[in-house]
């Protein structure tokens, strides 16, 4: 049914339809809504689930993990410092491979502190081991939860998987999302979660054990496979769903208008909306232009990507993060694949926009593609930032 | 009774102002009380630092014209005991809200208490996390209501400062936002206090926990604090059932001769040195 729905809203519908058994969270904005709606469900009875209220982030991350070792399939939200102060638990919940999905209400981290959105807190975690989504709209992130769990729970993966949403931009957003009314259709493409090595007490496992040097290597390196294994499922999965319930945002990647384009510009989430209305734009004059949107971060769609970018001569790349001491993260990322496919007539130029809630506007994606014909190689450069800070005048900030 | 008209300017920065608190909000009320209470125990600004963790009663230091830092979630009195630790003779606050310091916070709430370590930790007590919009949290009473309790809170929640006396904490007090006057003289008591204080206050959140508990104005969260809130003395001549969803206010514990951590880390060092 088509219904207006606010993205937190629209998330707790894709979550109550996945029936998680075991929910557990904290408060912090911008995901608060997201577990305010499902308490609000556990309470009336309309989604049969234990609710665990906490004291942190770091519990709520262990009681999904208790749960899901158990062959419980189990949900938690967070976002910026939550996340951070999730992050012991995610690495122990990816090496112990069991199916987590958790939402990432996009926002910065501190200090300062800043609770509006850009990517630095899902960045931080990339290495964890957790595969990383990023939605571009509401209909998207209502879709990619139930997706999630089926790529979570596939027996070759066992992973966590983020479902990174824009803060505020789509969780506190309304737009109009179609949702699935049969629970039937979704236990169809979702089945009951059926774990293979789960703490049973008639067949007991030990989780977590200590891994010595001579086994800890291969841990890691199963755990590797899994995550760099995980591609294919994420790419069924997205193929099924269009087929069960004709939605379709891209699987790995999705590209626009990127058949004979001499620009890409690449992105993940919901800036994405505003770089096609550009595109859009400037194709009407002649430009020729596309988008690259980067679905999966983590894994890395290395030869999706590769295969979408080499017959453009200009790469731009606009991001709402970095790594700093270095710059871009995913332009470096892409510049990396490029190169190891021996492609360098691409000038890659990667950009950080956006930072702790700061506006991408149509015209500084224009004014970004002016400024990228004549950069080269730019590895992270700030862009956007006010005019006090380019006069080098630093002891204005906060004022 | 405050006769001449009190400057609180010199102690507030003005190019924070306004502050974020919701209008009718008992922060404010504690705010003044704050600057009133070091105003009278003329202790220099220099000499003062106010650590804050995360939210609405953390954006205090913001406020004030102190030394001051806004740390992280649950971490205000670790932050604190560093700073206490490398320079004693600071005066250090600490200002938590309930869910800050009792829930994400807890553990180090205990351990400080544990230290006796001279910091005294002002806990705004509203109930609830009411910047992320009214969730419940470990001092909510039972059988009241939040956004995730919306059949009513079945967890028995903390008492403050029951909680404080039996980590070991050597000062222990409770006020409202109602009682102003008496919140002046007990902040001034416990900063001056040599140990670890704990000051419970209780504060109004009409917006994220009042609307949901029948008292949607701060006048009724006002007068909830006046009518529920029993002076330690006449706490004692009443009978258990009669001290039912009330809370008892002024002074409830004090140890003077207790040792204090930074001391007895002094007098370790000073013997060290002798052998």
């Amino acid at each position: 049914m088509k219904k207006v729905l606010e993205g937190s809203m629209a998330i707790s519908e894709s979550v109550r339809i996945a029936e998680p058994r075991v929910i557990s969270a904290y408060p912090i904005t911008p995901q608060t809504h997201i577990v305010e709606h499902l308490s609000q469900m556990v309470a009336d009875g309309n989604l049969k689930a234990e609710f665990v209220m906490v004291e942190s982030e770091h519990t709520a991350a262990s009681v999904c993990l208790g749960a899901s070792a158990c062959g419980v399939r189990s949900y938690t939200s967070t976002a910026s410092q939550g996340l951070l102060y999730m992050s012991e638990v995610i690495y122990n919940i990816a090496g112990m491979r069991l199916p987590v999905v958790i939402t990432i209400a996009n926002r910065a981290v501190s200090a300062p502190i800043n609770i509006w959105n850009d990517m630095q807190d899902s960045m931080a975690l990339r290495d964890a081991g957790a595969i990383q989504l990023y939605a571009e709209n509401n209909q998207e992130a209502y879709d990619m939860h139930i997706q999630a769990y089926k790529i979570a729970e596939n027996k070759d993966v066992m992973l966590p998987v983020m479902v990174c949403v824009d803060g505020f931009v789509l969780t506190h957003t309304f737009e109009v999302v179609e949702t699935i009314d049969e629970v039937e259709r979704v236990r169809e493409y979702l089945p009951p979660l059926n774990m293979e090595y789960k703490l049973d007490v008639d067949n007991p496992y030990s989780f977590g054990t200590l891994g010595e040097p001579s086994v800890y290597m291969e841990s890691r390196f199963n755990l590797a496979n899994a995550v760099n294994n995980s591609k294919k499922v994420i790419v069924s999965a997205a193929q099924e769903y269009k087929d069960m319930f004709g939605k379709f945002h891209g699987a790995l990647i999705d590209t626009y208008k990127t058949d004979d384009a001499e620009t890409i510009i690449v992105a993940m989430g919901s800036i994405l909306g505003t770089i096609k209305d550009v595109v859009d734009e400037l194709r009407e004059s002649g430009k020729k232009i596309g988008v690259l949107k980067v679905r999966s971060f983590r894994p890395f769609p290395e030869e999706e990507i590769v295969a979408a970018l080499e017959d453009a001569g200009n790469v731009i790349v606009i991001e709402k993060a970095i790594s700093l001491g270095k710059g871009g993260i995913l332009s470096q990322e892409i510049r990396d694949v490029l190169y190891k496919h021996r492609i360098n007539s691409i000038n890659v130029n990667g950009y950080v926009l956006g930072l702790g809630g700061r506006d991408i506007t149509p015209k500084n994606i224009i004014d970004l593609i002016e400024k990228a014909k004549t950069d080269e190689n730019m590895d992270g450069e700030f862009f956007g930032l006010n005019s006090f800070i380019e006069q080098g005048n630093i002891s204005n900030i906060g004022d | 009774m405050i006769k001449t008209k009190f400057d609180y300017n010199k102690y507030l920065r003005q190019n924070t102002l306004p502050h974020i608190w919701c209008p009718g909000c008992g922060d404010g009320i504690i705010l003044k009380s704050l600057i009133r209470a070091i105003d009278k125990l003329q202790i220099k600004k220099d000499d003062i630092v106010i650590a804050s963790g995360i939210g609405c009663a953390s954006r205090l230091p913001g406020y004030v014209d102190f030394n001051t830092i806004h740390t992280t979630h649950g971490r205000a009195l670790t932050f604190a005991i560093g700073i206490k630790m490398f320079k004693p003779r600071l005066k250090v606050i600490t200002i938590s809200g309930d869910g800050d310091a009792l829930a994400i916070g807890g553990n180090h709430f205990i351990h400080a208490a544990r230290r006796n370590i001279d910091i005294t930790l002002i806990v705004f007590n509203n109930y609830t996390y009411g910047m992320t919009g009214g969730q419940y949290s470990p001092t909510q009473p039972i059988g009241s209501y939040a956004t995730t309790t919306p059949y009513g809170n079945i967890e028995p929640p903390f008492d403050v400062c029951d909680l404080a006396k039996a980590a070991g904490a050597t000062w222990v007090a409770r006020s409202t936002s109602y009682h102003a006057l008496q919140l002046d003289k007990l902040i001034e008591a416990a900063i001056t206090h040599q140990g670890f204080s704990v000051l419970d206050v209780i504060t109004n959140c009409h917006i994220s926990y009042g609307r949901r508990n029948k008292m949607k104005s701060p006048v009724e969260m006002i007068t909830y604090q006046k009518e529920k809130g029993i002076p330690v003395r006449s706490a004692e001549n009443l009978k258990p059932e009669e001290l039912t969803g009330r809370f008892k206010t002024g002074l409830i514990y004090q140890k003077n001769d207790a040792p204090e951590f930074c001391a007895e880390y002094q007098k370790k060092l000073e013997l060290l040195k002798t052998k």
